[in-house]
């Protein structure tokens, strides 16, 4: 009965078996099988041997439908396992390696090269097509925001505003009253869409052209029309002039300044100002003249800045001069300068109407912009100067509405566009074979209309998304408007349109630097020596005890370190400034000093405390310490800088002085470092062999000469690779540098000043930046820069570390 | 036994000492850091004693000052003389005492300083009271009348019986108690029963706006939608209606305190949260007290600017967002680490991968950041909201930062850290074991799911427990992926679809930034930062001792096996 029993057990174990073993390994297990079922048969044997003849062992069929089933199913479930183990951990890798992608997809667009295509309008290119209208000279062209409606004014005063895809003339008028004769024209704005003209009798025309974009039927409907800011009234220039030949404008709201040049070489200003009466709302025009004594043989231009301060005034020979308006009545005329060698044809102002640009006959466009000189004197100054590799003279230039970039075109039909703060030329293409009389950019800077030497005006799509971004805008020091000398700055927008962006990374990446320095330079020392003693010299017991919990630091969230550095520290040194410098230099030698006088103590005190622990002693004699110098800090401050270090710092010496400065972040970061440089030199130093140390020991070294001479040339590897670690930590570190500093962007090495690192730049911009404009992809850049940086210092600190693991693994 | 300097420098010992010196200083500068942040963070909550006296100003006029002390300095005569103030004579460093004197509405701020010369008769009088107000900080001063609707119902001038001012006294506890539940009906109403309704009336309009997209807004529809409208108005009138009702009840009663310098003013009770006297308080009483308020603290929402009040929204948000972080952690973190150590041919590829991983680690967070703005929000939740939440735009849905994408971006940045665990635990289990698994027949699968996952659960759930930590604690990649300064509602609550993912939420680590540098009264919630400081550091360092108690108990357990 009991045979019986255990059979039936052992029969259901071994069938639970061969269902659990593979086809393949089927003979094996069932010897073993066969040795299992006999044990079973003996020990139950023993209580009834009258049946005990040898049994045979159980039919078992291994080939049962059932558990062929079986075995089919845990094939598939093993398969299964395999490859969705297989994808997912690949899909986990994929999504890491997405994180570098990703950054490089969106910074790739920075580094595009622009193009220029034949405009395509519903999947048809858009052929050259006549000049629309008139068949007069053109004046001016160009075109409104969608580049849908594009503008000619011709030299019979005539604006026609046409279809630029078609070239269809939509509308047709005159700038100003009929039958007045324009004789000379001046652009106002390219922002304000404004423009003048100058009458034969001696009149002005100030006009802006002006879209009205209605929606019906959900389609997009644009209606030209010109606008008077001035209304009708009769806005009259000197009397003093004949027929006028140059003539420049600009307006500034209630304000119109016209400087006019006549045939005969007499240049005069006018500066008309605008009343509107309240009660019967009549616009009054007031205006004054002024002459302006300057010899005018072969003007080529005139411009006028927008704060009507400024006259510039072009040769054809050359020659650049600036009039100083300030005192109307009373012009100052500044020296001329020779710009260049060759002809002057073009002059324009760059966006904002602060730089000049000017083209010449020898295909050069120099930028030059009035700068400030050291007795508050302002000086025309040529900042950079462009051109492209085969250049012919200059026929066109336009600039660019909403950025500072500009399009030149030349003889031989090339345009080339520029973009003056990042001195790059973004593109040159040869566009037509019939020489090139105008050129207008939309103001969104999408498309160019281009007019022939035939009269021929075609439309090209402008693909240039981010001009302003080269190497040299990036990395080096680059000369902004309004500065006086070429500098780095990182300025990333203002508060009004015409703003130059100043993307400099370099303050940034000097900051971070800087951060990251100072933060070494207090964690570097304290982690090594802290991680010498407590794995060379320590005593085990406590050794379990110290370690996890200075490791513990390494898990406090960096924003608390980040708050109480920035609200309790930074004050806290800013008082007791005198103070932490004592302590810095007290602290060491009070230790040496405690640990001499201990060593002359009676050695029945010293083996009071075991080998290893004598690092607690020194515990409450920093406490002390630190205690002392308080009050000392103060008595020093008191007796040498006259009880305030922090004036004596910001008066006697110069140094400007923040209370969050870079002395705070280096103490709160490297306090956030310590830990993970901690970590891995005690590890790495607590891994030498043993035998080594005791080597060195044995043949009579002292366990500093030990330390020194083996255990660390051994553990050096690791202990650069714990550096290399720590200081990709500092690099990266948002929070600590946002709290505790001012965020300043400054290149500057002072311990009492700010820093602005990129990831903090990152944090504070990016929530506010455009998605997909310039600003965004330079701040991925630079998320970019610090991913790149801290992966390659980790992995070549992890691939060290490596080696160092193999190489005394064995020993 | 004297030894020489020269012979000591000789043994190596002042280095010695050195090394060790730094080891103390770490310690020291760890647990000073850690005492700093517990003092101050639980110090803000005890009842201090409330001072009043008599202050000779700096022109000599005589003013009375109450408050309790916040801060003490001292400074050195010398440079008080320097800077024109009149110190007493053979007077070396003078006390200076930062008052929280409150009374914002009245002295246009919450502190002063008082030097302690000028200080005269000093007293902690009983019938002091301090009122914590729904708006313009703390209140100190003596109560003076209770008033129903205009009248008088108790009263009490200086002089009088101190019973009466007892009586008094609980009389305005007991109508404080009565307005506070008023005001929590109020909560209710506002809160949840209209939050429920703009819910709805929220759905019905983008209903009805997805319809009109589809082209298949009929009439029938349109009737439908406009008799739920009128259905929830009806709701929404009827709660106006309760509300006002609240409202009318709340501003019963009022108080009219006396304040230091004799000024009165009147306090409507629905403007006061707590009045208390810690003057007159007992030990015990100030225990309870300082109970109920750490209580508060952490139950409570915040109140004016996050600078008063509790902080349970944030510790809230915190929680979700690192909940949904170690769902979506937990399973890729550990595959990918069984993927790299059992089923990966083992080379130089997959020795690069886990350094590649390992480093991830050391990547700044703020790149995280980045990756999560730029790929999960502007990439991924604007393509989801073109083709699923088409009705509410241009308004985003998921195109936005919010509780997800947080969640996402941090689980990203924990995966090294999961899967670093994990494999250093399947490493750890000896190959004898899956060696026995695999000779008794047992498949791949059946040995991973059997033997090996259960023998490196604990080595998982370490894993698991260091990224919720470190989770816990960043804050940086938040501020650009769904972390805002105030949250109007929790991510979780009563309306459908209950779990709102696409919210921005709040955050403990946040809101120590947010309050402590973004507040307009930094000096005034700065104690609540140090309590929020500590109550994240206490979270964090509990999380990280049980991570490394787990990992210390899995090597102890498996350290017998190895042999």
């Amino acid at each position: 009965m009991t045979v019986c029993n255990s059979f039936v057990i052992s029969g259901r174990y071994s069938k639970g078996l061969h269902d659990l073993v593979g086809p393949s390994a089927m003979n094996t297990s069932e010897t073993l099988l066969m040795t299992s079922t006999t044990t079973s048969t003996t020990t139950s044997a023993s209580i009834s041997t009258t049946t005990a003849v040898p049994h045979p062992a159980p039919d078992l069929h291994f080939d049962t439908p059932a558990a062929k089933r079986l075995r089919r199913y845990r094939r598939f479930k093993d398969r299964l396992a395999s490859v969705s183990v297989g994808m997912g951990g690949m899909s986990v890798i994929i999504a890491i390696m997405l994180i570098f992608i990703y950054l490089m997809y969106e910074v790739m667009p920075l580094f595009h090269a622009a193009k220029i295509n034949p405009w395509q309008h519903q999947g048809q290119v858009v052929a050259p097509y006549a000049r629309p209208g008139s068949d007069a000279p053109t004046w001016y062209l160009t075109a409104e925001e969608q580049a849908e409606v594009g503008l000619r004014v011709d030299t019979l005063g005539q604006a026609h505003f046409f279809d630029t895809r078609s070239g269809a003339l939509l509308q047709q008028q005159s700038v100003g009253a009929e039958g007045s004769e324009p004789v000379a024209f001046a652009l106002g704005s390219e922002a304000l869409r404004s423009f003048a003209l100058a009458n034969a009798d001696g009149s002005l025309t100030y006009a802006q052209h002006q879209y009205r974009v209605s929606y019906p039927n959900d389609v997009r409907h644009i209606s030209p029309y010109i606008e008077y800011p001035y209304a009708d009234a009769d806005l009259q220039l000197a009397p003093q002039l004949g027929v006028v030949s140059q003539l420049a404008v600009r307006d500034s709201e209630e304000r119109l300044l016209a400087v006019a040049l006549d045939a005969t070489g007499t240049l005069m200003a006018t500066r008309f100002a605008k009343q509107i009466n309240f009660i019967t709302e009549e616009v009054e025009i007031s205006s004054e003249h002024a002459a302006i004594a300057i010899d005018t043989r072969g003007v080529q231009q005139l411009l006028i800045s927008p704060d009507a301060r400024w006259l510039f005034v072009t040769r054809r020979s050359g020659g650049l001069t600036a009039v100083d308006l300030q005192e109307f009545s009373a012009p100052v005329v500044h020296p001329a300068l020779q710009v260049t060698r060759g002809e002057i044809t073009r002059t324009e102002f760059l966006l904002g109407g602060t730089s000049l640009l000017i083209s010449d006959s020898l295909g050069v466009t120099q930028q030059w912009f009035l700068v400030r000189d050291a007795y508050n004197a302002y000086q025309l100054t040529r900042i950079r100067s462009f051109s492209d590799p085969t250049p012919t003279a200059v026929v066109a230039l336009t600039t660019e509405h909403r950025r500072k970039g500009f399009v030149v075109a030349e003889q031989n039909g090339e345009v080339s566009l520029y973009s003056s703060t990042a001195h790059n030329r973004v593109l040159t293409q040869q566009l037509t074979e019939q020489g090139v009389a105008q050129i207008a950019m939309a103001p969104r800077a999408n498309a160019l209309l281009l007019e022939d030497g035939a009269g021929m005006i075609s439309l090209w799509q402008v693909d240039n998304e981010h001009p302003e971004v080269s190497w040299s805008s990036l990395w080096q020091e680059v000369w902004y408007e309004g500065y006086d000398r070429p500098d780095y700055v990182w300025q990333s927008s203002a508060s009004n349109d015409d703003f130059e962006p100043k993307y400099s990374l370099a303050p940034l990446a000097f900051g971070t630097l800087k951060a990251a320095f100072y933060a070494m330079l207090l964690a570097t020392p304290l982690a090594i020596c802290g991680a010498i003693y407590t794995a060379y010299f320590m005593a085990p017991a406590l050794r379990t005890k110290i370690k996890p919990f200075i490791e513990l630091m390494e898990a406090l969230p960096t924003v608390i370190l980040g708050f109480l550095a920035g609200l309790w520290l930074a004050p806290f040194i800013e008082d007791q400034l005198t103070s932490v410098f004592a302590l810095l230099t007290l602290v060491p030698l009070g230790v040496l000093l405690f640990a001499y006088l201990w060593h002359n103590l009676p050695k029945s005190i010293r083996l009071q405390v075991p080998e290893g622990w004598d690092a607690l002693l020194l515990i409450p004699v920093i406490l002390l310490l630190s205690w002392l110098c308080l009050p000392l800090g103060e008595g020093i401050e008191t007796w040498f800088f006259g009880g305030d270090m922090r004036g004596f710092i910001t008066h006697d010496l110069g140094i400007s002085f923040d209370q969050r400065n870079a002395l705070v972040v280096g103490i709160a970061m490297g306090f956030a470092v310590i830990p993970t440089i901690f970590s891995i030199t005690e590890d790495a130093i607590f891994s030498v062999p043993q035998s080594l140390s005791n080597g060195s020991l044995a043949l009579g070294a002292t366990p500093w000469q030990t330390l020194v001479g083996v255990v660390l040339p051994t553990a050096s590897p690791a202990i650069f690779s714990a550096v290399m670690i720590g200081m990709g930590r500092a690099v990266g570190e948002t929070m600590i540098v946002l709290m505790a500093t001012g965020n300043t962007p400054i290149m500057d090495m002072n311990l009492f000043e700010g820093m602005r690192t990129l990831a903090a730049n990152i944090a504070v911009e990016m929530p506010e930046a455009e998605v997909a404009s310039s600003h965004f992809r330079i701040l991925f850049l630079a998320a970019l820069v610090l991913f790149s940086f801290t992966f390659v210092v980790n992995t070549v600190a992890e691939l060290i570390r490596q080696r160092l693991r193999r190489k005394y693994g064995s020993l | 036994m004297k030894i020489s300097v020269k012979a000591w420098v000789k043994t190596g010992q002042p280095w010695v000492w050195l090394t060790a010196g730094a080891v103390a200083l770490n310690v020291i500068m760890v647990a000073g850091l850690l005492l700093l942040i517990a003092v101050r963070g639980l110090g803000h909550f005890w009842p201090a004693d409330i001072l009043a006296a008599g202050y000779i100003e700096q022109d000599g006029s005589l003013s009375q000052v109450v408050g309790e002390i916040a801060d003490t300095k001292k400074d050195p005569a010398s440079q008080l003389r320097e800077a024109g103030i009149s110190v007493p004579e053979g007077v070396e460093l003078v006390r200076r005492d930062l008052l929280k004197v409150g009374n914002r509405d009245l002295s246009g701020s919450d502190f002063r300083w008082v030097l302690e010369t000028g200080l005269q008769g000093v007293s902690y009088p009983e019938q002091l009271f301090v009122a914590e107000r729904r708006e313009w900080g703390n209140f100190y001063g003596y109560l003076r009348q209770l008033k129903q609707q205009d009248e008088t119902v108790g009263s009490f001038e200086s002089g009088e019986d101190a019973a009466a001012y007892e009586q008094l006294w609980s009389e305005l506890q007991r109508r404080i108690e009565r307005a506070e539940e008023i005001s929590a009906k109020i909560k209710v109403i506002e809160k949840h029963e209209i939050g429920a309704v703009n819910a709805q009336f929220e759905r019905l309009r983008l209903k009805t706006r997805r319809l009109q997209l589809s082209d298949s807004l009929t009439p029938a529809d349109q009737a439908d939608i406009a008799a739920a409208r009128a259905a929830l108005d009806l709701q929404y009138q009827g709660m106006q209606q309760r509300l006002v009702e609240l409202y009318t009840q709340i501003g019963r009663d009022s108080l009219v305190a006396e304040v230091a310098d004799g000024q009165r003013l009147e306090i409507p009770l629905s403007k006061i949260v707590h009045a208390y006297r810690p003057n007159a308080m007992s030990w015990l009483q100030k225990v309870l007290f300082y109970g109920a308020k750490l209580w508060e603290f952490m139950t409570d929402e915040p109140r004016e600017a996050n600078t008063e009040g509790g902080v349970f929204p944030a510790i809230f948000g915190t929680v979700m967002m690192v909940l949904l972080m170690a769902i979506l952690v937990t399973p890729f973190g550990i595959i990918a680490a069984v993927y790299l150590r059992e089923y990966a041919k083992q080379g130089p590829v997959t020795r690069l991968i886990r350094i590649a991983v390992n480093n991830l680690a050391g990547v700044p967070s703020i790149v995280y950041g980045v990756f999560g703005l730029g790929f999960f929000i502007y990439f991924l939740g604007g393509n989801i909201d073109q083709l699923f939440f088409a009705e509410a735009l241009p308004a985003p849905t998921l195109g936005t930062p919010g509780l997800m994408w947080a969640s996402l971006t941090l689980a990203l940045l924990t995966l090294p850290v999961v899967i670093v665990a994990t494999e250093e635990g399947l490493a750890r289990i000896p190959r004898s074991l899956r060696e026995g698994s695999l000779a008794l027949g047992a498949t791949k699968a059946e040995t991973l799911w059997k033997v090996v996952l259960p023998m490196a659960s604990p080595a998982m759930m370490t894993g698991v427990i260091l990224a919720v930590a470190r989770a816990a604690g960043e804050v940086a990649p938040l501020m650009l992926v769904g972390v805002v300064k105030l949250a109007p509602s929790l991510p979780l609550d009563g309306n459908y679809p209950f779990i709102h993912l696409d919210q921005k939420f709040m955050h403990l680590g946040f809101h120590i930034y947010d309050v402590g540098f973004q507040s307009p009264n930094v000096e005034a919630a700065r104690p609540l930062v140090y309590a929020t400081a500590l109550l994240l550091v206490v979270v964090i360092v509990l999380l990280n001792l049980s991570a490394v108690a787990i990992r210390n108990r899995l090597r102890e357990k498996y350290k017998a096996l190895e042999h």
